[in-house]
């Protein structure tokens, strides 16, 4: 019997994981996926929004602030990548002007510090690739950027270290309550008990209430398209570029990433799938478009990648946090789209708080270890510091990815922390060894190679993220016949 | 560790080897060839199929035949090389940054470099294929490196995407390892790839190749399940109504190459937009004194022989300029009607004839490539046929480029024969009966 159970491991589920390993409580994590953040967490703007795009008094503009706030404590105690770019508003006429003021209004309203309406020639000065047309900007210096992944991943390994156990690979497929109070979940894996469960499942949410015969909230899953452009190309803005907000969405944005990529998105597009995240031609040309209304130079010359996310969008319109209305012991965190990335830490804090409340008071774990350091990025590395790992670990002389120049050291680390992996793609999210240029083309077989080694499987069994879908599916005639030569 | 050499050649490919081979033949003593892979040879390694050598040889070696009579070129001259040595930068001032796992950190200090890195393939990404984004989709030279040098197969339903040789090899290859190929999808009216690779590679098992035709969708959340393909209009843009769904499991892509320079940028290497090469003179000078670039990582050659001999230009480039021999012009050459590029894009001596290598930019029939200076016409080649997949060459005589100024141009166009001999032109089709 587990204290608590949380279903989802996208960065609200780790983040929730982690504040509440801080207790002396018995935790599991149920995720249906070979890794954690593979669905929105894995795709998104990856901004950690200022805040004064929320509704004043909405959870989202709470926790939105709160969550900024925060993230210097977690950049430093999680060894994450987080960068205070700052951000505009762009505003092309007077009609944006005035929304402008709104935003700026608003966002004083929600506490958000810094924000300054600045006139067009600050904002060339600043940026000088935006369109010269533009009347003037909204700026928000509290605004940043970050690496959802990597957070998540940061969240969750610093839960694994503290006690919390996590079970990949684990739908919950359903859920009842038992007469003592407390819960069964059933999981593709076999049963689970607990006496609270925390339903962290993204656009999933619903569903789980549902299993439990509720119906308190629908998601509408709200797609969103990206162009991400080589690293040559991140330098065309230095802070995160909006055109002003409308009602379905913060609009096309411009940005560059935590690693130096321009990223240029998302459109929104209701869909009924909740599993649909391809990318569209319409829509990527739609934000290409847009995009160029902020950037006029923007080409389409530099892509290396498109996709795409899903935004969890319930219907009352705001975050669902806390206590189901229905059944005593179950806790929603549901309707996480955007800002919820830039709310994850408070939200993981919050829910803390909740179910301390719930249960009376929960103890503090003496041997609570709230720092977690992140696998070394050769790359980043000064070169006496390279020369060190290299002396100390010969493997990190070893390039495997030519593109982000990855090193095997540090490929073999991420296969074996606390949280390992065994997908290529989770290698590549924890690494970024094949995000690069050529998109793994050179290092996906060297990195099968170092895997099959390293994880004693064969190559037929390594995936790109989990089963069904194995990168090769047999041996040529050759080295068959050969094999069995040597039998 | 810090060494200083002469010459440092950056990939240890055809073109680095042939590089280092003739650099040593000219004399030059203190040559290191530094290699990121576990061996020399580079993409031809993988390439074990027969079609190499023909020009050089005379005669059809498989890939690594090719690359072992180089490699044994290097071996019997003591020349020195790191292999599983990445560069990871080059500066303009001809330092250099490597790294392997034995000597961690290597700096060194070259009197010139020779650029040798080969090229990379165009990916799913560049060209920008929506659709889900499942495993199965590879680009054909990491198919033929799981195939040919690991051992094991991508798939067994496969549609290919782009006639560029080396999709064309490996529809082959994955035939004779018993998958099923099912398309040869080309997005142009014309193939890529060489003749004789569309004959025996698709021809001769029957596998058809659709002109005008791309991948408009991928289907699949984990493995590929599907393509969606359309016929495209003369403006490359899918027909609507046109679109049919073709079940896969693997798509392979051969959609281009795409020289690696990287390296070369962050030394402050010019690059020429359409090659995505180094703008370079005929000995392979780059804009950067002292370094010189050939191979793939120059343009997309078609043939290896052109590269061991591009290698060579580059070698001989290298001999005099660390003799301290300068260029006494600047003669640029710029493009008319007709034609891609040229390499190389000026002229800066005029003490040797010059090949100039160039590649059309469509299929031309019937005409004649003119260089032009000014109002003069200084040369005239016919050709009943030009393509984008072959690289052609004419030779400029010396004296013709010592009749010029220093700082002329000269033009290169192709020209349809009717359009100055009409007349001609009209009795040519008469008697061919067109
Ligand atoms: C296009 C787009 C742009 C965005 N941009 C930003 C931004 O710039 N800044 C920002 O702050 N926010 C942004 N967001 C919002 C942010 O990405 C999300 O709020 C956040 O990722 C939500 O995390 P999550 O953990 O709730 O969901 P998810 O990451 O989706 O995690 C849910 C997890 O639950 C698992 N799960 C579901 N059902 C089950 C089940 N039955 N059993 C077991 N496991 C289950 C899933 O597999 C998944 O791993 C954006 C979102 C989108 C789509
Ligand atoms: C699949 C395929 C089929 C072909 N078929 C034929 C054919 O049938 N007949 C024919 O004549 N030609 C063929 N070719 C063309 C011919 O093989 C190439 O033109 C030739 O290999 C190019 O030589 P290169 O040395 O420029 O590049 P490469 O062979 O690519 O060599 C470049 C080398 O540089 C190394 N390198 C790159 N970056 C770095 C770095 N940063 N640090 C250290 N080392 C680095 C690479 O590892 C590589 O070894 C084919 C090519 C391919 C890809």
């Amino acid at each position: 019997m587990y204290d608590i159970l949380i279903i989802g491991a996208g960065v609200i589920g780790a983040s929730v994981a982690r504040e509440l390993s801080r207790y002396d409580l018995n935790i599991a994590v149920l995720e249906a996926r070979e890794d954690v953040a593979t669905a929105t967490t894995a795709a998104n703007s990856a901004i950690v929004h200022a805040g004064y795009d929320c509704i004043p008094g909405s959870l989202m503009a709470r926790f939105n602030v709160e969550g900024n706030g925060l993230f210097d404590e977690i950049k430093s105690e999680l060894d994450i990548p987080f960068k205070r770019t700052g951000s505009l508003v762009l505003a092309f006429d007077d009609e944006d002007k005035r929304m402008l003021e709104k935003l700026f209004i608003q966002g004083e309203k929600n506490g958000v510090e810094g924000l300054e309406i600045i006139s067009r020639d600050e904002v060339m000065d600043r940026e000088p690739n935006i369109n010269p047309n533009i009347k003037s900007a909204l700026w928000a210096p509290t605004a940043g950027i970050t690496c959802p992944y990597e957070l998540t991943v940061a969240y969750m390994e610093n839960a694994i270290d503290n006690g919390v156990k996590l079970f990949l690979e684990h739908t919950v497929t359903g859920l009842s309550k038992d007469r003592d109070g407390s819960f069964t979940v059933i999981t593709s894996k076999g049963k689970f008990r607990a006496l609270y469960i925390i339903n962290c499942a993204g656009v999933q949410g619903d569903m789980i209430s549902n299993m439990l015969g509720l119906e308190e909230f629908s998601i509408i899953p709200r797609r969103g398209e990206y162009l991400l452009y080589d690293r040559k190309y991140g330098n065309t803005v230095n802070s995160v570029i909006f055109q002003p907000p409308s009602r379905r969405g913060k609009g096309v944005l411009v940005t560059q990433t935590v690693d130096g990529n321009l990223l240029v998105g998302p459109n929104a597009e209701d869909i009924t799938s909740r599993e649909d995240i391809s990318t569209t031609n319409s829509g990527l040309d739609y934000v290409y478009n847009m995009a160029k209304r902020s950037i006029p130079d923007l080409t389409r010359k530099g892509v290396i990648r498109t996709f795409a996310g899903l935004r969890a969008i319930s219907d009352t319109g705001d975050f669902i946090i806390g206590p189901s209305t229905e059944i005593e012991g179950l806790f929603h965190v549901a309707g996480i789209c955007s800002p919820g990335l830039s709310a994850a830490p408070a939200i993981g804090k919050e829910l803390a708080r909740i179910i301390g409340e719930h249960v009376g008071s929960l103890r503090e774990k003496t041997d609570f270890n709230p720092y977690r350091c992140a696998i070394p990025r050769f790359k980043d590395l000064s070169l006496g510091e390279q020369q060190r790992l290299i002396d100390k670990d010969p493997r990190y002389g070893r390039v495997i990815c030519r593109c982000e120049t990855v090193t095997e050291g540090e490929i073999i680390e991420a296969l074996h922390r606390s949280l390992p992996v065994n997908t290529i793609d989770g290698v590549k999210r924890r690494t970024r060894a094949g995000m690069g240029r050529c998109q793994g083309g050179f290092c996906t077989p060297r990195i099968m190679d170092i895997m099959a080694r390293e994880l004693h499987v064969s190559m037929e069994d390594i995936t790109k993220c989990g089963a069904d879908s194995n990168i090769v599916v047999g041996k040529i005639r050759e080295k068959r016949e050969r094999e069995m030569k040597t039998i | 560790m810090r060494v200083q050499v002469d010459v440092a050649i950056i990939g240890g490919g055809p073109a680095g080897l042939a590089a280092a081979i003739a650099c040593h033949d000219q004399g030059i003593q203190d040559i290191l060839i530094l290699e990121r892979d576990r061996h020399l040879g580079g993409i031809l390694q993988q390439c074990i199929h027969t079609g190499f050598g023909l020009h050089r040889f005379g005669e059809e070696l498989t890939g690594p035949e090719y690359a072992h009579i180089f490699i044994d070129g290097v071996k019997d001259r003591n020349i020195s090389y790191l292999l599983d040595t990445m560069v990871i930068e080059i500066r303009k001032d001809k330092i250099i940054y490597a790294l392997n796992s034995e000597k961690g950190l290597i700096e060194i200090e070259a009197k010139a470099i020779i650029l040798a890195m080969g090229c990379r393939e165009r990916t799913r990404g560049a060209i920008q294929i929506p659709g889900d984004r499942p495993a199965g989709v590879y680009t054909a030279g990491m198919a033929q490196l799981l195939v040919n040098m690991e051992g094991y197969l991508p798939g067994k339903e496969i549609v290919i995407l782009g006639s560029g040789d080396i999709g064309l090899i490996m529809a082959r290859r994955l035939t004779w390892e018993g998958a099923n190929v099912k398309m040869v999808c080309e997005i142009m009216p014309y193939s890529s790839g060489l003749a004789r690779n569309i004959r025996q590679c698709l021809d001769d098992y029957d596998i058809p190749l659709l002109f005008n035709h791309t991948v408009v969708k991928v289907h699949g959340s984990k493995r590929l399940e599907g393509v969606t393909i359309a016929e495209v209009d003369s403006n490359r843009v899918p027909i609507p109504g046109s679109e049919r769904y073709i079940e896969c499991d693997t798509l392979l892509l051969s959609v281009g190459l795409l020289p690696e320079n990287e390296l070369s940028e962050g030394a402050n290497v010019l690059l020429d937009e359409i090659t995505g090469g180094p703008i370079v003179d005929e000995y392979r000078h780059t804009s950067v004194d002292g370094i010189f670039a050939c191979g793939n990582v120059l343009h997309v050659h078609d043939l290896v022989d052109y590269v061991s001999e591009e290698a060579e230009i580059a070698a001989r480039g290298v001999a005099r300029y660390l003799k301290g021999d300068k260029s006494d012009s600047r003669i640029s050459i710029s493009h008319g009607a007709g034609i891609q590029y040229t390499v190389p894009h000026i002229i800066s001596s005029r003490d040797e004839d010059v090949e100039l290598f160039f590649r059309a930019n469509g299929i031309y029939n019937d005409g004649m490539i003119q260089l032009t200076y000014g109002k003069d016409i200084l040369y005239t080649k016919r050709y009943n046929h030009i393509v984008p997949g072959k690289m052609e060459r004419i030779r400029i005589k010396k004296d013709i480029l010592r009749q010029l100024d220093m700082e002329g141009n000269i033009r290169i166009s192709w020209r349809q024969r009717e359009d100055e001999l009409s007349d001609e032109a009209h009795m040519y089709s008469l008697s061919t009966g067109m």
